[in-house]
C-alpha cells in the first residue's frame, strides 16, 4: 500500500485539519471533534433549519465540502468508512440549531442510521426539534426485508443540493423532511467498480478484480456488487445502466437531472467520456435532462470507477439544483 | 450466580486485551464480508475502555458496565459502537439498584442489541452469538466450546442484517466478524468464571 498519510490513526484528524485550514473562511472545525460547521457570516447572522449530515471518511468532498451557505450547516465525519459516534453528531446538532430545527441527511447504512439515532435521542432530550431522512438510492441492492435495504450512495449529494436549497430560503423542518423524502423517492443510483478501494487500516484492495474486468453494483465502502463481466467500451457501459435505472421510474416524462459521479481514482477524462455517452443515449430515448454535473462527489477512497444518478424532479427541484452555492466540492 | 465488580472487572479488562491482541484477525474476517475495518475499530474501543476504567476506577458494577458503554459508543463508531454500547448501557441500568444475575445480565444485553439493530437470530450478527450464550447461561455452566459452537454457526448463515447482507447468498462459508469479537467477549467471561462455573 502506498499513501500519503502519517499514521494511520491520524488521518481524520489531520484530513479535518487540512479540510479547515484550507477553507478557514467557509468553515471550522467544532472542538473537541471532528465535524466541521459553517463559518460564514451569514451563518451566524441568519436563522433557518439546521442540516446536518455526516459518514465515515474516505468519500470526500463529501460530507465536509458541502457544508456551505446553501446546503449542510454541518457535516460529521467518522473514520474511514465507519459512521461517526452520537456524541459528535450531537456537538454538531448543537452547533447549528437556531430554534427551528435540524434536519438529519443520512446514508442507508446500518452503523450511520444507528449512531443518528443515538444522537436523535440525544438532542431530543434536551428540546431539540429533530427529523432525519434516510438516503436509500442505489439500485442495484433489492430492497427487500432480507437486507438492510438499498444503501445511500452518490444521490445523497443532490438530496443534500436540494435541500439545502429549500432551508437556505426559509422553508419548516417538517416540510424539508417531506422535500427531501420525495428527492429520495425519485433519485436512483448504479455504480461499477474497475479496482476496489485499498483501506489504510487494511492494507489492500477490498476484492480483487483481473485487468479486464468490472464489477456491477458496487457499494462506495467495498461492498461487492451483483455481477463481474469483462470491461466494455464506454458507450455499453452508458447504455446499460441507463437501462437499469431507467426501469425505475414509471413515468418518464418531465424533468430529470443526472449525476455522473468519479469513485477517487478514475480520472475526469474518462467521467467525461462517460457523461457524453449517458447524455446523448438519454437524448435519443427522449429523456429531458435538465441539469447535468459530473466530478468526484462521493467518492470511495481511490476505487476506480463510476456511478450514475438520475434524478425525476418536481416543482422547482432544477431551479435548486442550479442554485449557487459557496463550498469545497460542489 | 452473579458476576461481583472484581470478576466483571476482570472480565472487560480482558475483553479489551483480547480484542487489542486480534485485531488483523477482526479486520481480515471483516474484509471477507464487510469493509475491513471491524479490528481496527474494536481496539480503538478496548483502547478507550481500557484508559477510562483507569481514569474512573469504578466502585460498582453499574459504573463499570456505564464506562464500557459510554467508551464503546464514543469511540468505536459504525454498527458495532452503538450496538456494543446499548448492551452495555442496558446492563449497567439494569444492575443500578443491585446486581442480577449473570443470565439475566446478558439477556438484557442482548435485548439491547436486538433493539437497536431491528434484529434478531439467525440473521448472521453478534446476536447469534449473545443470544446462545444467554441460553446456555440460563441452564447452566457456560464453557469455551459453547462459544465456539455458537461462533463457527455464524459460518453457514446468509446475512439478512448489516453490511453483510448486500452479499447475500456469497456470505455464506464466512464468521460474522461481529460475532467474532462477542466469541472474544465470552471466551473472557470463561476465562474469568473458570470452565467449572
Amino acid at each position: 500500500m502506498k499513501k500519503i498519510i502519517n499514521n494511520v490513526e491520524d488521518i481524520v484528524p489531520e484530513l479535518i485539519s487540512g479540510l479547515v485550514k484550507t477553507n478557514s473562511g467557509l468553515i471550522k472545525q467544532i472542538e473537541g471533534t471532528t465535524a466541521v460547521v459553517r463559518n460564514d457570516k451569514k451563518f451566524s447572522e441568519t436563522k433557518q433549519v439546521g442540516i446536518v449530515s455526516g459518514g465515515g471518511s474516505g468519500h470526500e468532498p463529501l460530507h465536509a465540502g458541502f457544508v456551505g451557505d446553501g446546503m449542510l450547516s454541518a457535516a460529521v465525519a467518522g473514520e474511514v468508512f465507519t459512521s461517526p459516534t452520537p456524541d459528535q453528531i450531537y456537538e454538531a446538532i448543537n452547533a447549528v440549531n437556531k430554534g427551528m430545527g435540524v434536519l438529519l441527511i443520512v446514508k442507508n447504512y446500518s452503523g450511520d442510521v444507528m449512531n443518528f439515532d443515538m444522537a436523535k435521542e440525544m438532542a431530543e432530550a434536551d428540546d431539540i426539534k429533530i427529523r432525519t431522512i434516510v438516503v436509500d438510492d442505489d439500485i442495484s441492492v433489492e430492497n427487500s426485508e432480507f437486507t438492510q435495504g438499498k444503501r445511500g450512495v452518490a444521490g445523497t449529494v443532490l438530496v443534500e443540493k436540494i435541500v439545502g436549497a429549500a432551508a437556505r430560503s426559509g422553508m419548516s423542518l417538517d416540510d424539508l423532511a417531506k422535500l427531501g423524502q420525495a428527492v429520495i423517492n425519485n433519485t436512483k443510483t448504479i455504480g461499477i467498480a474497475l479496482h476496489a478501494a485499498t483501506v489504510p487500516a487494511v492494507g489492500h484492495p477490498g476484492f480483487e478484480l483481473k485487468d479486464d474486468e468490472i464489477e456491477y453494483g458496487i457499494g462506495i465502502h467495498n461492498e461487492r456488487g451483483y455481477s463481474v463481466e469483462k470491461i466494455k467500451p464506454s458507450q455499453v457501459l452508458a447504455d446499460e445502466l441507463i437501462e437499469k435505472i431507467l426501469k425505475e421510474f414509471i413515468d418518464k416524462s418531465g424533468k430529470f437531472a443526472v449525476l455522473i459521479n468519479g469513485m477517487g481514482g478514475t480520472p475526469l477524462m474518462e467521467q467525461y467520456i462517460f457523461a457524453n455517452d449517458v447524455l446523448n443515449e438519454l437524448n435519443d430515448k427522449n429523456i429531458d435532462v435538465q441539469f447535468s454535473k459530473v466530478g468526484n462527489m462521493v467518492t470511495s477512497l481511490d476505487m476506480q470507477g463510476i456511478s450514475l444518478t438520475i434524478m425525476k424532479t418536481e416543482d422547482n427541484w432544477i431551479d435548486m439544483l442550479k442554485e449557487p452555492v459557496v463550498t469545497i466540492g460542489w | 450466580m452473579r458476576l461481583e465488580l472484581e470478576e466483571a472487572s476482570n472480565w472487560i479488562k480482558l475483553f479489551a486485551k483480547k480484542v487489542e491482541a486480534n485485531k488483523s484477525e477482526l479486520n481480515e474476517l471483516d474484509t471477507a464480508i464487510g469493509d475491513g475495518d471491524h479490528g481496527t475499530n474494536m481496539d480503538r474501543g478496548a483502547k478507550a475502555i481500557v484508559e477510562s476504567l483507569s481514569k474512573n476506577d469504578p466502585t460498582n458494577v453499574s459504573d463499570l458496565y456505564k464506562d464500557t458503554a459510554f467508551a464503546m459508543i464514543q469511540k468505536v463508531g459504525g454498527a458495532s459502537g452503538p450496538l456494543y454500547g446499548t448492551a452495555f448501557l442496558d446492563m449497567s441500568k439494569a444492575v443500578k439498584n443491585g446486581n442480577i444475575e449473570l443470565s439475566d445480565l446478558i439477556q438484557i444485553g442482548t435485548d439491547g442489541i436486538k433493539r437497536r439493530g431491528e434484529a434478531d437470530v439467525n440473521m448472521k450478527t453478534m446476536i447469534d452469538v449473545w443470544q446462545p450464550i444467554s441460553d446456555v447461561l440460563k441452564s447452566g455452566k457456560l464453557i469455551k466450546k459453547d462459544v465456539k459452537e455458537a461462533l463457527d454457526s455464524t459460518e453457514d448463515m446468509v446475512a439478512t442484517k448489516g453490511r453483510a447482507s448486500y452479499l447475500e447468498e456469497k456470505s455464506k462459508g464466512h464468521i460474522d466478524p461481529g460475532s467474532q469479537s462477542s466469541a472474544y467477549l465470552f471466551d473472557t467471561l470463561v476465562d474469568v468464571l473458570g470452565e467449572n462455573n
